[in-house]
Parts: structure tokens; C-alpha cells; sequence
């Protein structure tokens, strides 16, 4: 057992920022590696659809910076899973690209490790036909031209290309899609940890300092192993993990409070058991990791269904909001006559009402007002943004029931000009595993290459 | 005292997020174990009765008691996946909130 393997837990998302005094707080101790997550499906499928990072250039630079001279100047590796937030290949190689900018400016030579996640879609297709592509709950149905439609698919990496990283040198470990709590268990389980304490740690520390029950916004986590167990601590002294704000947090944003599936195994909490060591910091041990017979990698894909249009505005006049269904019930099909006589293009529209105690639409929100949101997709963004416009003018002087003798207009707009192109627009195509026929395999999806960055 | 506020009183936090893009969860703390059993024995956070609410299957809708920290979760996967033409919450952040309005003034 490797006793006093230590890290320091960035940030929950890098490019979302942590408190510079922590980490600095962290790199007076010892520790092995420094570890952020940057990846997230919250947002939706537009990020792996287009290859669009989460956060804006400054922010990653700001972040991306202090953790590359923290890591380079302690002689430890950094390690970012999911960069860019889809962990698409560009996102990769973009961030090897700042780590080269950022190294150099603070005069430090690195080896930098670039692993890609998005897997040969031929290779994907094999799979599907020989029956290794399997559903997970919720899953879409699939075909084999699932793998060819545009768009990305990436492979979420475990902790064995991560290992293979290290093990070729690397300073900093850019990794594309990853499974957050890899990033955390990668470098303790090659040193001997119990995969079940890696593991439970890493699922703990992964948003960072979300596991304390007075987190105000993002910072970062300390975390050791000591024999059989291991603390958590979040490294801003104001800030309070608990036994009940740790335990609390590995039920956020997943489906199974205790169990967490990964290529190799799944690691089984519910025997964990916590322990306050004082008032802001838990001892964490107990727990198993069954490793599984069959090695699988999770699989998530974004293709695109269109281009998107909107308009919103707001409607106070209470006869309108009184008889609002059926003065939607007049606009709709007019709206669908409007668009096919002038375009006679294919588009999807939809209406959503906010505010409404309508019983056909039904919305939350507080009476008085209703906001009415028009949303169209099209083929390109020029038909979507025509057709929009059209049936924003429509909408907006359509007759109301209660009214008569002149024209009318029928909410308000915040903005001029009232329709807004949103782009291209995406849907999820995967909630699926494939099963390797070996660990091995692995290495047809995920390619490992070196660049030697920074300061020449 | 509203229904609303005598509800309230049962609970630290409730809140919801998706799981995934296609599976959304639903996490209830309570203040104490008296309100977890309660609600636990009442039946309205029974996979039956969530699965009406949400309009899902209820052989789909899993529900984790835990007592060690006064907590329940519930899963399920989303009628309409994580921004689907129609989706109107991406995250899932503000799915609970028919819970609460199904347990208002049912559950004090």
C-alpha cells in the first residue's frame, strides 16, 4: 500500500476557476499529482457537436496557467481529463497548444501527453455488427448508420491509457473524453492504492470542492491516502467537508448512489463508511471494486439535426393569457400554412409557453405573465432564420378572441431585431458501451502522442 | 403556515440534474429520519407514483433509500433526452419541482 500518495483536486471543471491561495496552499504539502476535470454533458450535445470549448481563451489561460507552473515547479504530473468539455480530439490538441505557450512563459520545459478519444468509426461499426455494442438505461435506438452520421463520437478513457502516459514519461496528461474519477485514480491504483479507496476518492473530489457544505463556488480538494483509508479536505480553511456533505455529495448527478461502472470494474460505496477526522475534513474507508470480466467503454456521440431560430415575448394582457389556448389553437395551423406556402422547406417548430397555468400547456413560473418562446430548426441557417421571421410576424399581430376592429399586437419583444440565430443544433446518438474483446484493445481508440513543449 | 412551508420543513435540499443525457436524478435530504420514513412509507415517492408523475415506465424508476445520511434518490431515465427537439430543460436542473408540487400540502 502506498501510504502517503497524496493530490491536489484543481477544480471541477477547468476554465471555471479555483482560488489561487489554495492551490497554493496545496503545493506547500506533498503531493504526487495535480488532477482537474474539464469535461461536462450539462450543457448539452453542442459542445461534442461542434468541438466548442466550455469556457472563454482568458479563463482557460488563467487556470491552465497556474496548474501547469504549480505542477511543473513541484516535479509532479498534471493530468486533465475531458479538455475542452467533450473531450474532442481538437480540444486535446488544443490544449497541448496552450500548455506550450503557458510552460514557456514561466520558462519550464515539459513532456506533454495528447490522448485521443475519438475512435475510427469503422472500428465502431465492426463492433456493432458482432453484437459488442451494448445499451445502457435510457439508451436511443441504434443502426449501424448511427456511426456514420456527421458529427463526434468519443470513447470515455478509464485509468489504463492515463497509466500508459505516465508510464511514457509525461509531464502534463491531456486526455480527451474521460471518466472524471479516472483522472483521480490513475496515478494512485499504478502505485498500489486499493482501486476501491482510488476510486470512492476520485468520484468525491471530481467537482472539486462541491463535497463541502459551504462551497462557494469553485476550488480545489486535497486528498490523501493513509493505509487502509483515505481525507478529504478542501484547501480553503473557511470551507467544512463533513460526513454528511461528503456522503451527501456522491449522489450528485448520477443514477446509482453507490455504484460507478469504469472500463476495468465497478466500484461498489455502499459499504464506505465516513468518519470526521475534526470539524473540516472526513476519513473515508471501506468500499469494493469488483473488476469486471469484460472490459467496455462508455460511448457518447452528437450529430446534427439543423439549424435553430428563436423569438420569445411576453404577453400581459389578461384576456389573452385567459383564453390562451385558443388563441394558440388559431396561430399554430396558420403559422404551418404561412411557412409551407412561402418556403415550402422542410422545418420543426416549437412552441413553448413559461408562465402558463394553461391545463393543455402547462408550465411553471408565477401568474400575470406568460413568456411565449418560438423555436424552428431547419435545413441551413438562412431557411431557419427566414422562416422564423415569418412566423414571428404572424404571431405577432394574430387576432385575439376577446378583441375586434383592428389590428392587434399581441406580446411584447425585448429585443430589436426580435429573432435570434442560434446556429447549428445537436442531438445525443449514444448511451451505449463497447466490449473489447481485451484491455489491449484499447489501444486502437486511444492514441498516445508525445510533444516535448515549453521553454526550448 | 402554508403547505408549501410545512413541506419545506422536511427537507435540507431537493434538487434534480440529469445523469447522463439520458437518465435524470432527483436527490431529497432530509432534515431528519423521522421525515425520511415517512415520506419513505407514505407511497408518493413510490416507482409507481413517480412514474405517473414523470410519464415514465415505472419498471424503469429506481429508488435508493439511504439512511446513513437521511437522503433518497430517485432515477429514471428522461422522457425526452438532455436537449432533444422539444427538451425544455438541458440539465434537468429544475425537473423536481413537479415533485414538490405533487407532495404540497400531501406530505407535511
Amino acid at each position: 500500500m502506498a501510504g502517503d500518495l497524496s493530490y491536489i483536486a484543481l477544480t471541477g471543471n477547468l476554465g471555471a476557476g479555483f482560488k489561487e491561495a489554495s492551490l497554493r496552499r496545496g503545493l506547500e504539502r506533498p503531493i504526487s499529482f495535480i488532477g482537474s476535470d474539464g469535461g461536462s454533458t450539462d450543457g448539452g450535445p453542442h459542445h461534442l457537436g461542434t468541438g466548442d470549448w466550455l469556457w472563454g481563451q482568458a479563463a482557460y489561460d488563467r487556470d491552465l496557467g497556474l496548474a501547469v507552473e504549480g505542477a511543473g515547479k513541484a516535479g509532479v504530473p498534471l493530468i486533465i481529463g475531458s479538455c475542452g468539455g467533450s473531450g474532442n480530439d481538437t480540444g486535446v490538441f488544443g490544449h497541448a497548444e496552450m500548455v506550450d505557450r503557458l510552460a514557456a512563459r514561466v520558462g519550464l520545459k515539459l513532456r506533454v501527453a495528447c490522448i485521443t478519444t475519438e475512435p475510427d468509426r469503422s472500428f465502431l461499426v465492426e463492433k456493432f455488427k458482432a453484437g459488442k455494442i451494448r445499451a445502457l438505461s435510457g439508451a436511443p435506438e441504434i443502426d449501424e448508420h448511427t456511426f456514420d452520421l456527421p458529427g463526434h463520437i468519443v470513447a470515455m478513457a478509464g485509468v489504463e491509457p492515463i497509466q500508459d502516459a505516465l508510464d511514457g514519461g509525461a509531464d502534463v496528461v491531456l486526455v480527451g473524453r474521460c471518466a472524471d474519477a479516472a483522472i483521480y485514480a490513475a496515478m494512485p491504483i499504478s502505485a498500489g492504492v486499493d482501486p476501491a479507496l482510488a476510486w470512492n476518492a476520485g468520484k468525491i473530489v471530481e467537482c472539486g470542492v462541491a463535497a463541502a457544505e459551504n462551497r462557494s463556488g469553485q476550488d480545489s480538494m486535497y486528498c490523501a491516502f493513509e493505509g487502509d483509508s483515505f481525507v478529504v479536505e478542501a484547501l480553503d480553511p473557511a470551507l467544512r467537508c463533513t460526513v454528511r456533505s461528503v456522503g451527501l455529495h456522491t449522489l450528485y448527478e448520477t443514477a446509482d448512489p453507490y455504484r460507478l461502472t469504469m472500463p476495468s470494474g465497478t466500484l461498489d460505496s455502499e459499504g464506505a463508511v465516513y468518519q470526521a477526522v475534526d470539524d473540516r475534513r472526513v476519513r473515508v474507508t471501506g468500499g469494493t471494486f469488483a473488476r469486471a470480466e469484460e472490459y467496455t467503454l462508455k460511448l457518447e456521440g452528437a450529430t446534427s439535426v439543423g439549424f435553430l431560430s428563436s423569438f420569445w415575448g411576453s404577453i400581459s394582457d389578461p384576456t389573452i393569457i385567459r383564453d390562451i389556448d385558443q388563441w394558440m389553437s388559431t396561430l399554430i395551423p396558420h403559422i404551418h400554412d404561412r411557412l409551407n406556402d412561402a418556403f415550402g422547406a422542410p422545418y420543426k417548430l416549437d412552441v413553448k409557453l413559461y408562465g402558463s397555468r394553461s391545463a393543455e400547456r402547462p408550465a411553471v413560473g408565477t401568474d400575470g405573465q406568460i413568456v411565449i418562446v418560438f423555436d424552428l430548426v431547419a435545413e441551413s441557417q438562412e431557411a431557419a432564420t427566414a422562416m422564423t421571421r415569418a412566423a414571428f410576424h404572424v404571431a405577432f399581430h394574430w387576432p385575439a378572441p376577446e378583441w375586434s376592429g383592428g389590428s392587434i399586437t399581441t406580446f411584447a419583444m425585448p429585443y430589436s431585431t426580435p429573432v435570434s440565430d442560434r446556429g447549428e443544433v445537436f442531438r445525443f446518438t449514444l448511451n451505449h458501451v463497447a466490449v473489447l474483446d481485451s484491455p489491449d484493445e484499447r489501444n486502437a481508440i486511444f492514441d498516445i502522442t508525445y510533444q516535448e513543449v515549453g521553454s526550448t | 403556515m402554508t403547505d408549501l412551508d410545512e413541506l419545506c420543513q422536511n427537507f435540507t435540499l431537493v434538487r434534480s440534474k440529469c445523469a447522463g443525457p439520458f437518465m435524470l436524478t432527483i436527490d431529497l435530504m432530509f432534515t431528519d429520519a423521522e421525515s425520511r420514513e415517512r415520506l419513505v412509507a407514505s407511497g408518493l415517492i413510490a416507482p409507481e407514483a413517480i412514474a405517473t408523475l414523470y410519464g415514465v415506465d415505472e419498471a424503469q424508476v429506481q429508488v435508493f433509500d439511504i439512511p446513513t445520511i437521511d437522503a433518497v434518490k430517485i432515477s429514471f431515465p428522461r422522457q425526452i433526452p438532455s436537449s432533444d427537439f422539444g427538451d425544455r430543460d438541458v440539465s434537468g436542473g429544475q425537473l423536481y419541482a413537479r415533485l414538490i408540487d405533487a407532495l404540497t400540502g400531501e406530505f407535511r
